[in-house]
């Protein structure tokens, strides 16, 4: 079922002196996908995306990528004849030139008949809404224009990989959110596999097809939003995706027993979780039960209404932070109320300590 | 009430705001005011005064001072000093651009020690280093011999007073000064720039010609006119390295104030130099703008 891959990178690795920014990376990208690299800064997706568009020199590893005439070694061609095309976070549009020059910029490279050129610079500005910019320069855009424009400048290669390295951030809020729904029509519309490197988990989330979510240059796990969400297979992931409360102990028939406060609901789903385990439950698993069905007990210390639902803390006596409780609306909890919190065995996810 | 203390408050505020900014940049305005400003309005009022006897000027008007400007004489010595100035600004260009980017493309901490390199020279004085080029290309010198030792050539070269050695000397005073602004554009250009080009299809060679090239523009042009200014002006090297026998438009001016003792002329000269640089910076602002249209990179 699932399509050959349009990308395929086997154990690449980079070092910076003693610092390993991508540490034996192994990934597949499948054609049209909306693929994300999501990791917090420095952990090695940036370089990751640079080796892909030809500026950093992979140490070892290989990254193939499939052309009509089977499998294309990448890495052995130079930056200008990959058949990828990168959008720079700072954009990179050409000071010197107005907007349609830099559109044209790449055709041009690539000889085109100038009828040519004029045509599918002019279509693919209507696509990003700039047709009346065309003769304006960069410095005389906002920062969506100039977003846009960096956009254009990549699809209109018809590039069979376009990178976008944090494509967002420099962007406001409310730009933003314009423009994550912008290219994700754009990326149905011109069906291009689209790999995003981000470092905000929402983008990400909201976005992508599949994550691939780094760590200290490493892949922690490659799933889809969902399955990142609800089956986390590292404490990293669990961590940096959502939110969630963790505890640590020792898997039992009976759960999983967590010293210095007791046994808690949670059940094995693989063998791979050994004896060791962190328990992971997120807010929304939670819920409020009284003395006798509450697995924990503790009191409140801090409601949180952030409109459609609270969050609550609950200081527990024996666990370091917090426990996080999410419930729909208001909650009639106020500070200092003692509560007892309980959830299905079922909602916990337990992985190696 | 309010509103008129406010905006007398106000109005104190930017009387303040105006006194700091003098106090900064007040010592500079008054010694380039005394000493540049001055003495280019008295050069601008001698054009047009009849010359002194022995020197200075008299107060009656005229416009012969420039009609001699005129003479073909003097237009010859002007082409010539044009000819020579731009010949150095040329290969200064031509020597200092790649080199600057040869320093632009070393790690960082070699960087520093190059550009004290380039400006080593600085540190020895100026009259002393062109000595030592008549000395290194009169026909006894190290190159002459050298040449004549390996046989390349059977007498010595006549390198010493004549057009090269004049252009040779300016271009070794010189070739720092286009350098360093060369250095300081390339540096000030954004990578990812060159990197956007690579990744639209674009070679090496097309990036530079496309990206870096127009994006130094500016910085090369001040480094041009950097050389070519003074250049045109010197009159220590066409009289050391070129034996008198090269006049540039420096010595003509010099000659008119101290020997000829025709101040007016030389105010004419001096005048004319000056216009000409003014142009050379106009073109230089002007395509600056056209590049970097509404105003710095984002």
């Amino acid at each position: 079922m699932t399509p050959s891959p349009l990308l395929r990178i086997s154990h690449l690795s980079k070092r910076f002196g003693q610092t390993v920014a991508v540490d034996d990376v192994s990934l597949e990208i499948r054609p049209n996908e909306f693929f994300s690299l999501l990791g917090p800064s420095g952990c090695g997706k940036t370089t990751l995306l640079r080796a892909l568009a030809g500026f950093e020199d992979p140490d070892s590893g290989t990254v193939t990528i499939a052309g009509e005439s089977g499998e294309l070694d990448l890495l052995r061609l130079p930056p200008e004849r990959r058949p990828i095309n990168l959008m720079f976070q700072s954009y990179a549009l050409f000071p010197h030139m107005s907007v349609e020059r830099n559109v044209a910029y790449g055709l041009q490279r690539e000889r085109l008949d100038r009828a040519v050129i004029r045509q599918r610079v002019d279509e693919v500005l209507q696509t990003v809404g700039l047709t009346d910019k065309a003769t304006a320069r960069p410095a005389q855009l906002s920062g969506g224009q100039r977003q846009r424009v960096a956009l254009a400048r990549a699809i209109v290669k018809r590039p069979r990989l376009l990178l976008l390295d944090e494509p967002l951030s420099a962007l406001d809020r409310k730009v933003r959110a314009e423009m994550q729904l912008e290219l994700k029509r754009l990326q149905h519309e011109v069906g291009i596999t689209f790999v995003v490197v981000t470092h905000d988990q929402e983008e990400a989330m909201s976005m992508a097809d599949r994550i691939a979510v780094m760590s200290d240059g490493r892949v922690e796990q490659v799933d889809s939003p969902v399955d990142l969400y609800t089956r986390p297979r590292t404490v990293f992931v669990a961590d940096f995706i959502g939110t969630s409360n963790a505890f640590v102990g020792t898997l039992t028939s009976g759960g999983v027993m967590v010293p210095g406060i007791g046994m808690l609901p949670g059940q094995s789903v693989s063998a791979d979780a050994g004896p060791e385990v962190t328990l992971i439950v997120r807010p929304e698993d939670i819920r409020f039960a009284p003395t006798g069905q509450a697995v924990l007990a503790g009191h409140v210390i801090d409601v949180q209404y952030f409109g459609g639902a609270s969050t609550v803390a609950v200081r527990v006596e024996g666990v370091d932070r917090p426990v996080l409780v999410s419930c729909q609306g208001t909650t009639t909890l106020a500070r200092g109320d003692a509560t007892g919190l309980a959830w299905d065995p079922a909602a916990a996810v337990l992985l190696e300590a | 009430m309010t509103t008129t203390s406010i905006g007398s408050g106000r109005g104190a505020a930017r009387r303040r705001a105006l006194i700091g900014r003098a106090a900064f940049a007040g010592p500079g305005l008054v010694y380039v005011t005394a000493f540049m400003t001055v003495p280019l309005l008295l050069i601008a009022t001698y054009t047009v005064l009849t010359r002194g006897r022995f020197g200075g000027v008299k107060w009656e008007f005229t416009l012969g001072n420039f009609a001699k400007a005129l003479d073909p004489t003097y237009l010859s010595i002007l082409g010539n000093s044009l000819l020579i100035a731009g010949i150095t600004t040329v290969l200064a260009l031509l020597l200092g651009y790649p080199t600057a980017y040869g320093i632009s493309r070393l790690p960082r901490q070699w960087q520093a020690v190059a550009i004290v390199m380039v400006v080593l020279p600085f540190w020895s004085n100026f009259l002393i280093r062109t000595y030592a080029w008549i000395v290194l290309l009169n026909s006894e010198g190290p190159i002459n011999s050298a040449l004549v030792s390996l046989g390349v050539i059977g007498a010595p070269l006549d390198l010493l007073y004549n057009r090269g050695a004049v252009i040779a000397g300016l271009l070794y005073a010189y070739l720092p000064l286009v350098i360093l602004p060369v250095y300081a554009a390339i540096e000030r250009v954004d990578p990812q720039l060159q990197e956007a080009a690579r990744n639209l299809g674009a070679s090496k060679a097309r990036t530079f010609w496309d990206v870096t090239l127009p994006l130094t523009l500016p910085g090369t042009m001040i480094g041009a006119i950097f050389v070519f200014v003074p250049s045109m002006g010197n009159f220590v090297v066409p009289e050391l390295l070129g034996g008198g026998k090269t006049v540039m438009v420096g010595n003509l001016i010099r000659d008119q104030f101290l020997e000829a003792r025709n101040w007016p002329f030389g105010a004419v000269l001096a005048l004319s130099v000056v216009a000409f640089l003014v142009l050379l910076f106009a073109l230089q602002a002007m395509v600056a703008r056209r590049i970097n249209s509404a105003g710095p990179r984002a």
